[in-house]
């Protein structure tokens, strides 16, 4: 049974910590998340009792180092349902993971009127890097329409794509409005046009079931430490033949298996081709541990929970007069303001009673363009937020009048 | 002068600037020395006009989007330094600075600006407080060139 309170015990974070003399009430997961004892533990475990090279060394040392860590790439593999584990590479975040495949695979096959397809929601890691591998090749990015709610629709989608499209670059759930894409449905399309599928999976993959084969999807970035892993580490999945395809964007020690003095290279195959350099052995390691530790509880469970949670948020918000939330449908974070307060301003009081949520943009600065509002707050749940942190949260919004309470206490 | 203490009033001050800024708007006039001070860690973006004749700040304009601290905060800086002389209006500005880190300084004279005294329990709102007075400084460095 999904227990909350058992859960908690698990976070050291959730046991002690203060800010601004209370508790700390966490909501800005959607940023990074808190870690339990046991991804803490299974790194000082490996930084402790077996640090070494991965790959590197003929001694049983280095023997179990890489155990440990291919042991965290098959977990990877299992909680994405992969088919295999070399679709696993380890980069170090979803921004590296993005970049990897923009520069890695979108320059390499991508030529002049070629088109990438986009929305105003996505996060800068899946626009900035599009912008220019579009600049190198000749190619363009659009934008697929969002819907008057904020979400992406699959009819949408077959309006923006032409025979021209050839990469669709989306988020599964976005990073302010917290809408699922239809992943499955646009696979399908785009797939019988040829048209390569990369999905930010940054605000989804810690939040619900994700299974690659059944969406059929072609490339998942997502970060570690957005699901109570280590910061730093994070993974981009592909289909192994498109793996085969692309170009490393580094080069080095670790990543090929022969070269001579007269350039000729022999890149080793995927994932180790894209793991040039000693790799962040630890955070591999935590990201393993809190994966398992993820399953344990179900993901399935997690899923309901926060869903419950947000409903629960929801409704309470909607009967204040002087907050207007711009996303009471989604699914991921609240994304909301306090009527007639800029949301610094309004950050700022809620941080003077211990809650953390984030004022601002959001990493997604086109979006304003949709929303009619340059910048809102996000409030965003993880499967350790309870309704009695919800509650002490809705309190601080009915305040947002004497914002400058913040200032003055 | 104002209480130290009364953080009602120091509230007051604040929510007057931010409702009805002071000096706000931007003038069409090359005579003006200009700068954007655009915070790369928020959202605060406000475009800073100075003009100086000879040693004196003779006026002092902003415009843009900006939370109440920052709006406020640049607004009582402009009516502090308008008619100083740029000797005075660094006197000032020292002040303020050392409120900010919490150093030394003389309360006498700055005036309203007392009622950032309490940035540095916020510490991630010293950016905002500081943004627009970060401008006149630039602008009076240029001033100089």
């Amino acid at each position: 049974m999904f227990d909350v309170n058992q859960i908690r015990k698990d976070f050291p974070m959730l046991n002690g910590k203060k800010m601004q003399g209370h508790p700390l009430i966490y909501l800005d997961n959607g940023a990074t998340t808190l870690k339990p004892q046991v991804v803490i533990e299974s790194v000082c475990d490996y930084l402790t009792n077996y640090s070494g090279n991965a790959h590197r060394g003929d001694y049983d040392l280095s023997h179990e180092v890489d155990e440990h860590y291919e042991k965290s790439r098959d977990i990877v593999r299992q909680f994405i349902n992969a088919k295999r584990k070399e679709e696993i590479v380890f980069t170090s975040g979803s921004t590296d993971s993005l970049n990897m495949i923009a520069y890695g695979y979108g320059l390499t096959h991508l030529k002049a009127n070629d088109e990438i397809l986009i929305t105003v929601a996505e996060h800068a890691s899946n626009t900035l890097p599009w912008f220019d591998v579009a600049r190198l090749t000749g190619a363009s990015v659009h934008y697929i329409d969002l819907d008057e709610t904020g979400r992406l629709t699959l009819e949408n989608v077959q309006k923006a794509v032409n025979e021209n499209t050839k990469i669709i670059a989306v988020a599964e759930v976005t990073n302010v409005l917290g809408y699922q894409a239809p992943m499955k449905d646009i696979c399908q399309f785009a797939h019988e046009r040829g048209i390569v599928v990369v999905v930010d999976g940054a605000q989804s993959v810690p939040h619900q079931v994700t299974d690659v084969q059944e969406t059929d999807i072609d490339f998942l970035a997502f970060s570690g430490h957005k699901m109570c892993g280590p910061t730093g580490i994070g993974v981009m999945y592909g289909k192994y033949d498109l793996l085969k395809d692309m170009k490393p964007t580094r080069l080095g020690g670790g990543s090929n298996s022969r070269y001579n003095s007269c350039g000729v290279v022999t890149l080793k195959d995927p994932p180790y081709r894209f793991e040039a350099g000693t790799p962040h052995i630890e955070g591999a390691i935590g990201l393993g541990a809190a994966m398992q530790y993820l399953m344990k509880i179900g993901m399935n469970h997690i899923h309901e929970y926060e869903q419950e949670l947000r409903q629960y948020c929801i409704q309470k918000m909607l009967q204040l007069d002087n907050v207007e939330v711009y996303n009471p449908h989604s699914m991921g974070a609240i994304a909301f303001n306090i009527k007639g307060v800029f949301s610094q301003d309004a950050a700022s009081l809620f941080n003077s009673y211990g809650i953390a949520i984030r004022a601002g943009q959001h990493c997604a600065k086109i979006l304003d363009e949709f929303l009619k509002v340059s910048t809102t707050l996000r409030a965003s749940f993880y499967f350790y937020n309870t309704k009695e942190e919800i509650d002490a949260f809705i309190e601080v919004c009915k305040k947002g009048d004497d914002f400058l309470d913040a200032f003055f206490k | 002068m104002h209480s130290l203490n009364d953080p009602q009033l120091l509230r007051e001050i604040i929510m007057d600037h931010y409702e009805h800024p002071r000096n706000r708007g931007l003038v069409d006039d090359d005579s003006y020395l200009k700068i954007n001070m655009n915070s790369q860690t928020c959202i605060d973006n406000l475009d800073i006009q100075v003009k100086f004749d000879g040693d004196k700040i003779e006026d002092v304009r902003y415009d843009g989007e900006a939370c109440a601290i920052c709006t406020s905060s640049t607004s009582i800086m402009s009516e502090l330094v308008k008619g100083k002389t740029k000797q005075e209006a660094q006197k000032i500005i020292d002040n303020y600075m050392n409120m900010i880190y919490e150093k030394d300084y003389d309360p006498e004279i700055l005036e309203e600006a007392i009622a950032f005294q309490n940035t540095y329990k916020q510490a991630n709102r010293i950016k905002c407080a500081t943004l627009g007075w970060s401008g006149l400084v630039a602008l009076m460095k240029e001033s100089e060139e």
